[in-house]
């Protein structure tokens, strides 16, 4: 079945801990400029202690795990439920694992259960993909990836 | 309580060209190591046209709206208030630097929680390329956080 079976684990990526320059760098480059996630006196106006990372960020992070496991073409859906927010100093761990495989004529459709959790392994996001593996497979990515 | 009337409204389209250093800026912001999302030449001895859209920049352009603030205006919700609580993507062809790419966003639903503690609001966004051809479908729902709960 293209190499992949059930509870298959993906290569996990840890990152983190997430700075204060994490936040400002994401924030110029995404467009967010949401200033509780840069503004610790706009964020305390707001009833929080600090700011915190942009879920987009983390889900940014997550998205990695994707693209390192098979090329982008082949994600067919991605989508996260934002669990509770990451406080500056957090590591995070972001998994993936195969939940589904579904045979479509020579390819098939493989569901993933992902998640980011933190360094006290409090969830961050869950989340959920779907990827379409080509009938020749996982083993081929590294020539569509431009990555060993 | 925001006004459920707005169920089904479309927010103003727009229109922004993906460009390709803001994607290598943000390659660098997510810690991207991959030269494929940053490095023409390894996209290009990958098959692409020029460098890819990672898979949740679409939310970022999304935000490059000539009024980002559309539509909590609209609504009348206070940015200190808002959380982000689900993002979704469905792709259908893969983006790269120098398209344009159209933006259709519409409220898809207004519900409450919690007897209006959390009300929360779904908006989706078609996104079509240059020539008209789908590229994905965003849905994006937002939590509004109401301290007193019920009718604040």
């Amino acid at each position: 079945m293209n190499g992949m079976a059930i509870d298959d684990v993906l290569p996990e990526l840890s990152v983190g801990p997430v700075s204060r320059l994490d936040l400002a760098l994401y924030c110029g480059a995404s467009g967010d400029h949401n200033p509780i996630h840069v503004d610790i006196d706009f964020a305390r106006a707001a009833g929080m202690e600090d700011v915190f990372a942009h879920g987009m960020l983390s889900m940014a992070y997550l998205g990695r795990v994707l693209t390192n496991w098979v090329p982008q073409s082949w994600i067919e859906t991605y989508s996260v439920r934002f669990s509770s927010i990451t406080p500056v100093g957090a590591r995070l761990r972001c998994v993936g694992r195969v939940s589904a495989i579904e045979q479509l004529g020579e390819s098939c459709r493989v569901t993933l259960a992902l998640s980011v959790r933190d360094q006290g392994e409090a969830l961050k996001i869950k989340g959920e993909a779907t990827v379409r593996v080509p009938a020749d497979g996982i083993t081929n990515r590294g020539n569509n990836n431009g990555k060993a | 309580m925001i006004d459920t009337s707005y169920i089904g409204t479309s927010l103003p389209s727009f229109e922004v060209m993906v460009e390709r250093g803001r994607l290598a800026l943000f390659a660098k912001a997510i810690g991207q190591d991959d030269p494929l999302y940053s490095d023409l030449a390894t996209a290009r001895g990958a098959g692409h046209p020029d460098l890819p859209v990672p898979p949740t920049f679409l939310f970022c352009l999304e935000m490059d709206a000539p009024d980002p603030a559309a539509l909590r205006k609209l609504l009348s919700i206070d940015i200190a208030r808002v959380l982000h609580g689900e993002q979704h993507f469905r792709y259908h062809r893969q983006a790269h630097a120098g398209d344009r790419l159209r933006f259709e966003p519409v409220i898809a639903d207004i519900h409450a929680k919690k007897g209006g503690a959390l009300e929360f609001v779904v908006r989706d966004t078609r996104v079509t390329n240059q020539h008209g051809q789908a590229v994905a479908d965003l849905r994006c729902v937002t939590v509004v956080r109401n301290p007193q709960g019920g009718d604040s």
